[in-house]
Parts: structure tokens; C-alpha cells; sequence
């Protein structure tokens, strides 16, 4: 069973996936492919309900860059865990596209990568486990220390050894 | 040498104590070895043929007498009493118990050292010059962009899973000792006319089953870019590197797929529109603030001693042979750069035992204030030796082995742990090595064919380097028999080159004769203050073939 974790707590998914599927249902909030998204543009806008976009782990966000308005949730696939190719999707929606609202780590999300996601923007996760929020928790303590800067902000160790020069 | 502060210290303690919950889940069958694998991969953990190997990270080839005596002591406690150096200047222990791993890593940490992405498709140990901060010919010292480079890539949230593995090498010296061009990233220092030192980046080099020598993507990138620029080659490799095949995923094929100018298209684009947003500046403050802990050590001021030395070289033929080969001059005067082969005739090269460890270490407390190198070449280096001190340390040396003449020299082999431990291999590599160091015992022969390097891989995966050995040595497998096949002309220095094939693999008992044919032909051919590299050039491959199978038809398999 997979639940979704966002901003650091167990919620419901208001937004079902179909992104697989044939036809778009037409009320209640959606998940589409990024296909679905350049084929039925006008008529998902029309529908004026909340709308997600699912990119696939070989599709760069570039493609939506100028179109992230329109979207309440972006889910980036990690196909396996081991293709690594969203985070790099996700800095990019966050620090160079600006994208602001619920960024969603789906697929084969590993605890031991949560602490990866959250330095790139992510801020909800499927997570498949037994006591979901418990293992989110403690995947999230992991690390305090962060040698690089990201969009999240978190100071550096550079950042906190110039401070402490600063003080002294 | 640069020094953990708290942030270092939290960071690799929380590391070690993620690491023990994962090795608690996998004895406790709660995660599958699958899940497993690249877990401990990132912490150096491998499982090999017989037992699980710890590859370890000296940085950038830096080790305190210090470290060395912790080597010494987790090869006396958790291994068989001896280390392996590698090529990529670390060291591997051969025959660890999983559950034992966490505490060795405690161990280790105590004095600063880690197991941090000694494998798994991220950024690996930094590489560079093993003679940083003493040689003679250097520009500025490499080691301390090494280490912000270090920082840099430990735990990057967004290239802990590249497409492959990825090596970074760093040379402050137009001599590069640390083969730059056959890294994944090549930096190599210049000045500019400004009299400002910058780097020239290259990118997309590498060896295993694809060899490329690495394309120059920059010129010049100022040092306060280094950072952002190298995040910008990473992002680029992480988005277009393929996935799709795990022989095909190292950034030197998506380079040569998209020829270079496109891929510094890209990376620059990045680079650019990176400006303003998060990415790793480096204040020039930052650079002197890291460069202070390379503070050169403090120096006597000393004469050059030539001719007390020439004077004992006279008495003692061995001490002059050791002075000749494995010295080095050193940029303060009156100091020197001793070389300590690990290459004795018959040994396995880059093996130690935990008793040489803690001898040296004491040697480097009583005569190179407490500091060791590792080269690349499966070496160790004492950085500042007085002359004076040249012969209490050779007299030191001399009976553990730690002697011998052949730095640089055909007896100077480098090899993979080959088929003996390697999960990977198709051949033995060692007993090659060995057979052939046996075979050129005699110092004054090797002194007269002179500089010649032979590098032995156990597959394809080239971990001995050989495509870059002047003579390189490949063991295949066909139809379950072991069989090395030779190639010539390789070199990993400033003018690199990949090797040629000589021709069919040979027989295990054969590879010996093979090198001798080679060597015999090459004193024949050469000129003048040739070295067999020159020669080769010169004469290329034909009289070689000649010589090894010309006469041989009937060993070629």
C-alpha cells in the first residue's frame, strides 16, 4: 500500500492518476501524462477542475516550463531508483522555473532517497510503508549537515563556517 | 592537510549511523540484498568472490601517519593482517565481515577518513598529483581545490544517482601526474598572461570496454566558477546520460554521442542560466580560507647536500641505485621526495602489510613531518625528506622490502586484483604481475631499458589502466581458459594515448617471453635518449609484432 506524504504529513490524494488511462473522466481533480496534456490542452483547461501533470523519468520538464500556471501538483516519475534523472527535473522546476505548488516524488521513492528529494524541491511522496510517517520521519532526520545549496534554502556548512567568521 | 571541523565530523557520524540501520535491516532479511547492494556500494562495501571487500578513500592521495597507523590496525583487526593500495589512490581491504563494517567506519572516522562513495554511480574519491604542494614544475596546489571539490560532491542531493560512476582528477602541474585526460572531469591548472591561475576543464575521458581520451570543453574557467561549472557538466550528464545500458553510461559516451561542441553547448547554457540561483560559488575568501590547511610544513632552511650524498651513493651501490630511481627533487632546497616502491620482485603490487604500514608511519613522523602519498601508480610517497635524512630512511626501508629501485621502471607494474578476488574479472591479473616483475630482477638491466610502464587489467573493465601503460596487459577469457592480449604506445601523462592491440591473446606461461621480445626489439631499435614510449612512436607497432609472434607462431592461441 502506498500513502502520500505531503509537507510532512500523511494526507489523502484529492487527484487520481490517468495518466494510463484511455479516456479523461469529466469531473474531479486529475493526473495526466505529459501526451494527454499537449493533446486536450484547451478542453482540460475548460474543465475548471483542479489538474496535475505526471512527467515520465526521459521527459524534461522544459516542455511545461512556460505552462506551470495551469498545474496544481507536477509528479516526476522515479521509474527505478536508481535513475536519478528528477532530481535534476525537480531543482529545475523549482529554482529556474519557479514552480511553486506541490512537487510529487512517485514510482520507486527508497527512504533512504527522501533527504535527496527534499534538498531538490520535492515536498510530497508515495511512500510504501507498513508505518509511513514514521519511517518519512525518520528518513527526514537522517542528515543536518549539507555541503551544497539548493533551492530550499537550508544553509551550508560553507554558509554556517563564514557566518561564525562573521560573528567573531 | 585539510582538518575536519564539527560540520565534517556530524556529517560523516550521521552517515555511519544511517549505514548501521541499513546493515541492522539487511542482516534482519527486512530489506533484500537487491535494495541492499547500492546502499552499501556508497559506503565502499563490495561483495567479491570470497568475502565482502571495504574500499576506502584516501583524498586526493593525502595520509597522515596518523591514518596509515588506523590502516594498519583495521588490516591487524578486521582483515588478514594487509591493504591494497589502488590506482585510484585508495586502499582496499579484501576479507571484511559485513556486520563488522560500521565499526571499521567508526574507526576510520576517528581520524577522518571515510568510505563515502568509494563506488556507486556517483561522484568518487578526487584524484590528483601525489607530489601536491612539493613538486618542482607546479603552478598552484591542486589539493585545495581537491578538497572543495571533496566537499562538493559528498551526499549531493541531486547527483547521488547518475547514470554511472564518475571521476574527477585535479594536476596543478604541466607534468600531470595524475592522468587527467582519462577522467570522466580532467582539470588541469594554468596561468593565465594576467598571471591568474584558472583552470582548463576536460571532459568525457575514461578507459573500460570504450576507451576516450577527454575533450577539452574549457579553456580557461576561473577557480571561484570551479564549482558551479563542474555542477553544470554533472546536471547535463544526469538528464542526457544513458540509462539504457549499463556499458554505455558513462558521461565519455554521451560526449562522443553528442560530439563535444554540442555537450558544451549544453553545459554552458546551464552554467548561464544558473547565474543568480542557487549553485556552489566559491568566494575567493573560501579558496585561501581551505588553502591555509595546505600551508606548505615547516621548513629548515637547508643547503643542498649533493655531496655528503654522492659520498655515501659511492660507498653503497644499493643506496645509489634507490637515490637514482626512486628520489625525486623537491621545490625547497635541501629537502626530497622519497618514493616508496610497493613493487618488490614477485610482490603483488600495491599490497602492504600491516607492519610496513606502521613502519612507515613512524618514518613519516621522524623525517616527513607525519605525512604519506599515494600515487596512482600503487606507491607510497614520503613528501619532505631532508637529504641528509636519505639514507637513515633507505636504511629503514631497505629491509622491509620498501627499497626498491624501480620507480617508473619496467618492474613497476601496476595491477587490478584480477580473478584472485574480483567478482568482475575474466583472468588472474596478479600472478602476471608477478611473474613478470620476477622475470626483471636485475637493476642495472632495468636501468638501461629505462622508463617503461606496464599496466595489468584482469577484464575489460581496465581497472590496471592498461590501455594507458606503454605496455598494457588485458586478460580475456575464452572458452574458460585464461588468455592476455597485449597493447603498445599507451601513455596517461600530458600527451596521452590509448594503446594499440599487438595482436592474439597469449597464454598465461607466454606473457613473460612476449615482454622480453618486446623489450629485447626496443633496445635494438632505439635512439639515442629515447625512452621505449619515443621509440614506439617512432617505430610503431610492426617490429613488435615481429618479435613476439614472428618467432612464436605456434604458442598464439
Amino acid at each position: 500500500m502506498k500513502a502520500l506524504i505531503r509537507d510532512g504529513a500523511l494526507v489523502e490524494d484529492a487527484f487520481v492518476d490517468v495518466s494510463d488511462a484511455d479516456v479523461l473522466p469529466e469531473t474531479g481533480a486529475i493526473i495526466v501524462s505529459l501526451e494527454q496534456w499537449q493533446a486536450n490542452r484547451d478542453a482540460l483547461l475548460a474543465r475548471g477542475e483542479p489538474l496535475g501533470l505526471k512527467l515520465r523519468s526521459d521527459q524534461m520538464p522544459d516542455a511545461v516550463a512556460s505552462d506551470l500556471e495551469h498545474f496544481e501538483v507536477i509528479a516526476l516519475e522515479f521509474p527505478k531508483f536508481r535513475d536519478g534523472r528528477a532530481y535534476s527535473y525537480a531543482r529545475l522546476l523549482r529554482e529556474r522555473y519557479g514552480y511553486a505548488k506541490e512537487l510529487r516524488a512517485v514510482g520507486e521513492v527508497l527512504l533512504e532517497q527522501l533527504h535527496f528529494m527534499l534538498r531538490c524541491g520535492f515536498d510530497a511522496f508515495e511512500i510504501r510503508d507498513p508505518d509511513p510517517l514514521g519511517a518519512y520521519r525518520a528518513a527526514a532526520a537522517d542528515y543536518t549537515v549539507w555541503y551544497q545549496p539548493t533551492g530550499d534554502g537550508r544553509p551550508t556548512a560553507m554558509q554556517l563556517r563564514r557566518q561564525r567568521v562573521q560573528r567573531a | 592537510m585539510y582538518r575536519y571541523d564539527e560540520f565534517d565530523h556530524r556529517l560523516v557520524a550521521e552517515r555511519i549511523a544511517q549505514f548501521r540501520r541499513q546493515v541492522k535491516r539487511r542482516l534482519a532479511g527486512e530489506i533484500t540484498e537487491d535494495q541492499f547492494k547500492p546502499l552499501r556500494l556508497k559506503n565502499g562495501v563490495y561483495l567479491q568472490l570470497h568475502a565482502y571487500m571495504l574500499r576506502v578513500n584516501v583524498p586526493y592521495g593525502t595520509l597522515s601517519s596518523r591514518q596509515l597507523r588506523k590502516f594498519a590496525h583495521i588490516a591487524r583487526t578486521y582483515d588478514r593482517g594487509f591493504g591494497h593500495f589502488t590506482t585510484r589512490q585508495n586502499i582496499q581491504y579484501n576479507w571484511i565481515q559485513l556486520e563488522q563494517v560500521p565499526d571499521i567506519l567508526e574507526e576510520l572516522a576517528s581520524v577522518e577518513i571515510t568510505t563515502i562513495q568509494s563506488s556507486g554511480n556517483c561522484v568518487r574519491n578526487i584524484t590528483s598529483d601525489q607530489y601536491a604542494g612539493v613538486a618542482r614544475d607546479e603552478l598552484a596546489d591542486p589539493r585545495v581545490y581537491c578538497e572543495l571539490l571533496r566537499q562538493y560532491s559528498v551526499l549531493h542531493p541531486e547527483f547521488s544517482y547518475l547514470p554511472r560512476k564518475f571521476k574527477i582528477a585535479v594536476t596543478g602541474s604541466p607534468n600531470d601526474r595524475a592522468a587527467v585526460a582519462v577522467h570522466d572531469i580532467g582539470l588541469r591548472m594554468h596561468r593565465n598572461a594576467a598571471g591568474e591561475t584558472g583552470f582548463e576543464v576536460l571532459v568525457g575521458g575514461g578507459l573500460g570496454r570504450t576507451p576516450y581520451l577527454a575533450h577539452t570543453i574549457r579553456d580557461w574557467l576561473a577557480p571561484e566558477d570551479l564549482l558551479a561549472y563542474v555542477e553544470s557538466i554533472l546536471r547535463i550528464y544526469n538528464i542526457y546520460g544513458r540509462r539504457d545500458n549499463i556499458h554505455k553510461a558513462r558521461i565519455k559516451i554521451i560526449v562522443n554521442q553528442l560530439g563535444i561542441d554540442r555537450y558544451r553547448e549544453l553545459v554552458e547554457e546551464d552554467f548561464a542560466a544558473s547565474k543568480g540561483l542557487p549553485r556552489p560559488e566559491l568566494p575567493p575568501d573560501e579558496i585561501e580560507r581551505i588553502a591555509g590547511y595546505f600551508a606548505p610544513p615547516p621548513y629548515e632552511t637547508l643547503e643542498d647536500c649533493t655531496a655528503e650524498l654522492e659520498k655515501l651513493a659511492a660507498a653503497e651501490p644499493r643506496f645509489a641505485e634507490w637515490l637514482r630511481h626512486n628520489v625525486t627533487p623537491h621545490k625547497q632546497s635541501g629537502y626530497a621526495i622519497v618514493n616508496v616502491s610497493l613493487k618488490a620482485p614477485g610482490a603483488v603490487p600495491g599490497d602492504i602489510t600491516a607492519e610496513c604500514m606502521d613502519a612507515l608511519a613512524d618514518l613519516a613522523d621522524a623525517y616527513s613531518f607525519g605525512e604519506l602519498r599515494v600515487n596512482h601508480r600503487q606507491n607510497l610517497v614520503l613528501p619532505y625528506v631532508r637529504q641528509s635524512d636519505l639514507y637513515a630512511v633507505w636504511t629503514a626501508l631497505d629491509p622491509l622490502a620498501l627499497a626498491t629501485p624501480n620507480l617508473n621502471l619496467l618492474s613497476d607494474l601496476i595491477s587490478c586484483p584480477g580473478l584472485d578476488y574480483c567478482a568482475l574479472a575474466n583472468a588472474r591479473s596478479i600472478p602476471v604481475a608477478r611473474d613478470i616483475s620476477a622475470r626483471f630482477v636485475n637493476v642495472d638491466r632495468l636501468a638501461a631499458i629505462g622508463p617503461l610502464t606496464i599496466n595489468v587489467s584482469g577484464c575489460m573493465n581496465a581497472c590496471g589502466h592498461h590501455h594507458v601503460g606503454n605496455i598494457g596487459i588485458l586478460g580475456v577469457d575464452k572458452r574458460g581458459k585464461e588468455f592476455f592480449q597485449l597493447t603498445l604506445g599507451g601513455s596517461s601523462d600530458q600527451n596521452a594515448s590509448l594503446g594499440d592491440r599487438l595482436g592474439p591473446g597469449l597464454a598465461q606461461q607466454d606473457v613473460p617471453d612476449a615482454i622480453e621480445a618486446i623489450v629485447d626489439r626496443y633496445l635494438e631499435l632505439r635512439e639515442e635518449g629515447e625512452r621505449f614510449l619515443d621509440t614506439y612512436r617512432r617505430v610503431g607497432i610492426e617490429p613488435f609484432k615481429e618479435a613476439v609472434y614472428g618467432s612464436a607462431q605456434e604458442k598464439v592461441a
